[in-house]
């Protein structure tokens, strides 16, 4: 489908509410209870949203996305739409300055008992704008890289996504964790520049440089996860940069592929839950988060996407095999060293994503 | 002249439609790519133009649109004129649901097929290694020729089935009357067929252009990372770097831009666009 047409529906779709809002008043004795849930694939597996609605009646409908289109969605409509949406925590406080499409999250009304507490207090700080904050955590994890131990050996850095002893074997996602894990490489510190437009804009150049140079090495930049996994599995990557889980998926096929964090540290994000300026149906956004975070419920979760829950006390459900892979990945020296990232500067994004294309274009 | 009741009723739709649907948005995005931080600006356009990454890109793009208008139509005439004059009337039909095939699913799944095919670990290798033909595998995707392949493979139809539907006029008898006065068949394509069949090829250059121009995922995901095309930057704008304002400058400069392309290529080849509808 051409891509105007899918930028026009964003803005189309303000237009068709008015239509919709018509409709609803003729419909709306038909109308269902129904959570409206933008997030992430496999962030609500069908197991639990079968239970949730035996439990509550609430039919949930979940439209999967990633964080960019999130915004961009809710910034279409001015918050409208949703019900809750499932933002990474660093991308929240900016976008809520800027464009105001969260509302506040009542935290009366969450079982604050559920949720491990330090990560509770991250997403609170890191979400805080004019006093009051926009998130609840719901998991965790990191990208790093995914290296075939079988084929490559020594690729411990950031550095070997540019390392030309591994030529047209290398992937990664032209996104922010490459230019960021790749500033940690070359010596800068890219969250303690995030203050410092001009330090970051020198940092960028630098990185864009690197990137065009080792730009022969790379196999292909991955648009989407399973594609990543599809290559590394069929062995036309060796090393990659890569969320744990999707390595972990990889390492329970084949013992060689395996998730490596890098000497720079791992780049730590947590997904949260946020509420719409406009949601419609507050009482099940609050009802599904308390339902998610239950030990019993968020294992289901993480063992079926192999992803670290933010839920207290959810060890004793988790797959031994999942807990394997955990602890292989992430010994505490690991744990200490995985940068997480802060709440990003607007301006910057748009700085990364001109140095993107420019990567994106060169030959 | 007066319009009766009914007349109302029934175009009340389609005004809707257009004005909410099309006029509204497009305003929309107008008026967005005029503004700045807080004011309104031509900073917008005047980046397209400053910045080379942008118009290179969109040269790049038009370029490679026209490449592949060209080699779509090349390669729709002969189908065309075998569907219509050669084969049987009653095997015609069938060709047509033959044609029309990969269409029944959506262009996503018609790509990934291709990369099943084509990548390193793909059926065509595993053909060829097991035939003998290579010992390594070859890597088919991520090039810009695989692209442009992919491209005229999902724009076929759009050129075929105006060919079609002109030549069916074509007076055999013509034909016929050539041969018999010993004309070459390059003579007969290029003096009775291709004046001929003037509109239909016309009009399946432009959908075939405005199609391929605008385009997003076959360029992004069997050109790999070479293949920067305007439409991804448009989304880029919009999505990564949440620049609107940019997107919608980029959105309106993609739509005159291309709009000046096929003017300029209908005055070269003598056209005019009121012709097409005769």
């Amino acid at each position: 489908m051409p891509l105007t047409l899918t930028l026009l529906g964003d803005f189309v779709m303000k237009k068709v509410v008015l239509f919709a809002v018509f409709l609803m008043l003729c419909s709306s004795a038909a109308m269902a209870d129904t959570l409206q849930l933008l997030t992430w694939k496999g962030y609500a597996p069908k197991e639990l949203v079968d239970k949730f609605e035996k439990e509550t009646g609430i039919k949930v409908e979940a439209t999967f996305s990633n964080n960019e289109e999130m915004i961009a969605k809710l910034r279409a409509t001015r918050g409208a739409g949703f019900d809750l949406v499932q933002p990474s925590q660093d991308r929240i406080s900016s976008v809520q300055k800027e464009f105001k499409i969260y509302q506040p999250i009542d935290y009366k009304k969450i079982d604050v008992g559920q949720i491990v507490p330090s990560m509770l207090e991250a997403v609170k700080k890191n979400t805080l704008v004019e006093g009051k904050s926009y998130a609840v955590p719901f998991c965790w994890g990191t990208s790093g890289l995914v290296v075939n131990g079988a084929q490559v050996k020594g690729a411990t850095s950031w550095k070997a996504l540019i390392d030309p002893q591994y030529k047209g074997r290398i992937s990664y996602r032209l996104k922010r964790p490459a230019l960021i894990g790749l500033g940690f490489a070359l010596g800068f510190d890219p969250f303690a520049l995030y203050a410092d437009e001009k330090g970051y804009a020198a940092m960028l150049a630098k990185i864009e440089e690197e990137l065009i140079k080792a730009k022969p090495l790379v196999k292909n930049y991955w648009a989407n996860g399973d594609q990543l996994l599809e290559s590394v599995r069929a062995g036309e990557v060796t090393v990659a940069e890569a969320w744990d889980n999707g390595a972990w998926k990889l390492h329970d096929g084949n013992k060689d592929i395996d998730f490596v964090a890098p000497v720079e540290g791992a780049l730590g994000w947590i997904d949260t839950f946020a509420i719409p300026a406009k949601a419609k149906n507050l009482d099940a956004a609050y009802k599904w988060i308390n339902f998610i975070m239950k030990p019993e419920n968020s294992a289901v979760f993480t063992n079926a996407e192999k992803t670290a829950t933010a839920a207290k006390g959810a060890g004793k459900f988790i797959d031994p095999a999942f807990q394997a892979n955990f602890d292989r990945s992430y010994p505490q020296t690991v744990i200490d060293k995985i940068k997480w990232y802060p709440p990003v500067p607007a301006k910057l994004e748009a700085l990364e994503g001109k140095v993107l294309d420019k990567i994106k274009a060169a030959n | 002249m007066k319009r009766s009741g009914m007349f109302w009723i029934f175009i009340t739709p389609v005004l809707l439609w257009l004005v909410l649907l099309i006029f509204l948005p497009h305003l929309d995005l107008l008026l967005l790519s005029f503004r700045g931080d807080a004011s309104w600006t031509l900073d917008n356009y005047r980046n397209f133009f400053t910045e080379p990454i942008y118009w290179l890109t969109f040269v790049r793009t038009a370029l490679y649109s026209i490449i592949t208008t060209l080699l779509t139509l090349i390669l729709a005439l002969p189908v065309a004129l075998y569907v219509t004059k050669i084969a049987k009337p009653g095997l015609r039909g069938f060709l047509m649901v033959l044609l029309m095939l990969p269409f029944w699913v959506s262009e996503l799944v018609r790509i990934y097929g291709w990369m099943i095919l084509l990548r390193e670990s793909g059926v065509l290798n595993y053909f060829l290694q097991s035939l003998g033909l290579t010992n390594q595998p070859v890597e088919m995707l991520y090039n810009d020729a695989t692209m442009i392949m992919g491209l005229v493979y999902t724009s076929m139809l759009f050129m075929v089935i105006p060919l079609v539907s002109v030549m069916d006029s074509l007076d055999n008898s013509l034909i016929e009357a050539a041969c018999d006065l010993g004309a070459s068949k390059i003579c007969i394509w290029r003096t009775i067929i291709i004046p001929h069949c003037k509109p239909g090829i016309v009009s399946g250059s432009i959908v075939v252009f405005m199609l391929v121009l605008g385009n997003y995922l076959t360029p992004n995901l069997m050109g790999g990372k070479n293949s920067l095309w305007f439409t991804e930057q448009i989304y880029n704008q919009f999505i990564a770097s949440f620049n609107w304002n940019q997107g919608a400058a980029f959105g309106f400069l993609l739509l005159v831009l291309s709009s000046a392309i096929i003017w300029l290529g209908l005055k070269l080849t003598g056209q005019r666009l009121g012709e097409l509808s005769s």
